[in-house]
């Protein structure tokens, strides 16, 4: 049985249509990305499969129900920490795992010995007695996390969990999901950073305009869009001299800045003969560097645009972004 | 509902409460309304116009304080009222209804909780201005039993009032909305026998007084301390409660359907 899984999920706004018929299949212990620029519907669908928004068509399921007709159901069964890291400031960090437990049904002497766990898993202890509101963005981030996990459910969504966060932070997120799907949980993460989608997600789903573009492991995705190149620079202007002895290993793209390109099929093994080459022909390599095709490729192929900078241009009619959004909420 | 999910319901209901208490203390954009202000006009009122009482046809009590104590505690209900249903506008605008909605929980468990947290600030505001006027001089004829009733009237007035409250904060899901019936409330009490007598008032404010519910209500918070506790003020008093209570929560469940519909 699929953890999540979704059949021609639609959710519109007027017009709008904010997500335009999604498929997809989350197997129960994977970690998938849902990856897109703002605007793309990663929150929305968020928000249907979390049963915190209806779909106006198609039909969802989580840990075995759907999310319209057995909303209650699914969220015994999920923890979410949503975009906003939904909280209150004038509560304390324990208050509000505390209250989570309760809201889960949990016991109170079983609840605030899970909080303190919890707390203590995300490095909370020591600000636990503190009031959130004097938390940074980091902090806030794990708290939500070990509030989502006070039930122990079997699906995670995280909504975006580490946008805004530095590197530190980030990371710490990182480890902490790992950890949670090493023990079974099934992860169901919104990002728009591509290095999170790689490093985290068994699989990604690539989300732009409402459509799921193209669904596979990074690995797999990078895969389809190319092998990887070779960006060379050569002494005396040799540049232009080096593409005929580069053709030979694959396509090359006109030199450009002095520095030039040759895909290479069959990656970092071909390099050093190509350095060889290049020396029997007189021409002497300065610097090289194998590029390898990453998730924002894919999403250039797919799309047109790539995902680094996609936000200056989605902004507007952002349905995830407008204040009328908040309006929609139950 | 089996008798296991009634408890859960209930004990959530409790922590929700409790935290819309601690919200109100922590937050004192909240708490003064509830209490300062209406201390600080009781003051002003008592000390500028305590010698109404002199006033031929003003009821025979035993000092104007006495007598404001009453509009000072639905005062102060009303205020905890739109207090509470800022907080809950709040709680929409920040996402954190979202964190309840998400979570396997009856919905009307929410409002049941903002609601509890209300009464339980109403309860606070009248022991605060029973204490208050005991500490100046003011009787409370009624005795204990007296001063439970106008605990337990206020506690329930502050709920029905609270209803009001939900209500705008569900449907339009802003505190400045919410916030916006501040001076509301003040012009509806001041519609009321609250602050004066009705049989002092002229036309058309003797008549406005007449039918608003608050004049019921505070009348039935009044009784107690200045005659003691009579039942048909009391029923009466309840009735008030009742009528404000049925329309918050009917425009609180209208709201709530509204919004989950649109979701």
């Amino acid at each position: 049985m699929a953890a999540v899984e979704t059949n021609a999920l639609e959710r519109s706004y007027g017009d709008l249509r904010a997500v335009a018929g999604i498929d997809l299949a989350v197997a129960e212990g994977e970690i998938y990305a849902f990856l897109g620029p703002n605007g793309a519907g990663k929150t929305t669908t968020v928000r249907m499969l979390t049963t915190l928004l209806r779909p106006t068509a198609g039909a969802a399921r989580v840990a075995g129900h759907d999310v319209v007709r057995d909303a209650g159901a699914v969220r015994r069964q999920i923890g979410v920490a949503l975009q906003e890291a939904a909280l209150d400031p004038l509560m304390t960090g324990a208050e509000l795992v505390r209250l989570q437990a309760t809201l889960h049904g949990i016991p109170r002497a079983d609840g605030r010995w899970k909080a303190a766990a919890l707390l203590e898993r995300v490095g909370l202890s020591d600000a636990s007695g503190r009031r959130i509101g004097t938390y940074s963005g980091g902090m806030r981030r794990r708290l939500d996390l070990a509030a989502a996990l006070v039930h122990e459910p079997r699906v995670l969504f995280l909504d975006e969990p580490t946008t805004g966060l530095d590197p530190a932070s980030r990371q710490a997120i990182w480890d902490e999901v790992r950890n949670l799907n090493a023990g079974g949980t099934t992860v169901f993460l919104t990002t728009q950073y591509l290095e999170e989608a790689d490093q985290l997600a068994d699989r990604v789903g690539i989300i732009d305009e409402g459509l799921m573009r193209v669904e596979g492991t990074p690995g797999a995705l990078k895969a389809q869009v190319g092998s990887p190149h070779l960006e060379l620079s050569l002494a005396d202007g040799g540049a232009e001299r080096a593409a005929p002895v580069l053709a030979r290993f694959g396509e090359v793209q006109p030199p450009r800045d002095g520095v030039v390109q040759v895909g290479l099929a069959r990656g970092a093994a071909q390099i050093a003969t190509v350095v060889l080459a290049l020396d029997d022909a007189g021409l002497t390599v300065e610097s090289l560097e194998l590029v390898q095709p990453t998730l924002d490729d894919v999403f250039l192929a797919e799309t047109g645009r790539h995902l680094e900078g996609a936000d200056e241009g989605e902004a507007d009619g952002d349905p995830e972004a407008e204040p009328a959004g908040a309006d929609a909420r139950p | 509902m089996t008798q296991a999910s009634v408890g859960q319901s209930l004990r959530v209901v409790g922590a929700l409460a409790r935290r819309s208490i601690d919200q109100t203390f922590r937050r004192p954009q909240f708490l003064a309304p509830i209490l300062l202000f209406p201390t600080l006009l009781l003051a002003i009122n008592v000390g500028g116009a305590g010698r109404a009482v002199d006033l031929p046809a003003f009821p025979d009590v035993g000092g104007f304080l006495d007598f404001q104590l009453a509009a000072s505690t639905l005062q102060a209900t009303m205020l905890a009222a739109v207090s509470g249903g800022v907080a809950l506008a709040l709680d929409f605008e920040l996402g954190f209804n979202d964190r309840l909605l998400a979570a396997p929980i009856p919905r009307v468990a929410i409002i049941a909780g903002r609601l509890a947290g209300t009464a339980t600030m109403g309860a606070v505001a009248a022991v605060w201005f029973l204490v208050l006027g005991l500490v100046f001089g003011a009787e409370i004829v009624g005795g204990p039993a007296g001063a439970l009733m106008v605990i337990a009237l206020s506690a329930l007035s502050a709920a029905a009032f609270g209803g009001l409250g939900a209500a705008l904060a569900v449907r339009s899901g802003q505190a400045s909305v919410v916030q916006g019936t501040f001076p509301l409330a003040f012009v509806i009490l001041f519609l009321s026998s609250a602050f004066f007598p009705q049989e002092l008032m002229q036309e058309p404010a003797s008549t406005a007084a007449a039918y608003n519910p608050l004049s019921f209500i505070v009348e039935g918070l009044r009784e107690p301390v200045l005659y003691g506790i009579s039942g048909e003020t009391i029923l009466e008093g309840l009735g008030g409660i009742a009528v404000v209570g049925v329309v918050g929560v009917v425009a609180t469940a209208l709201a709530m359907r509204a919004r989950l519909r649109a979701a």
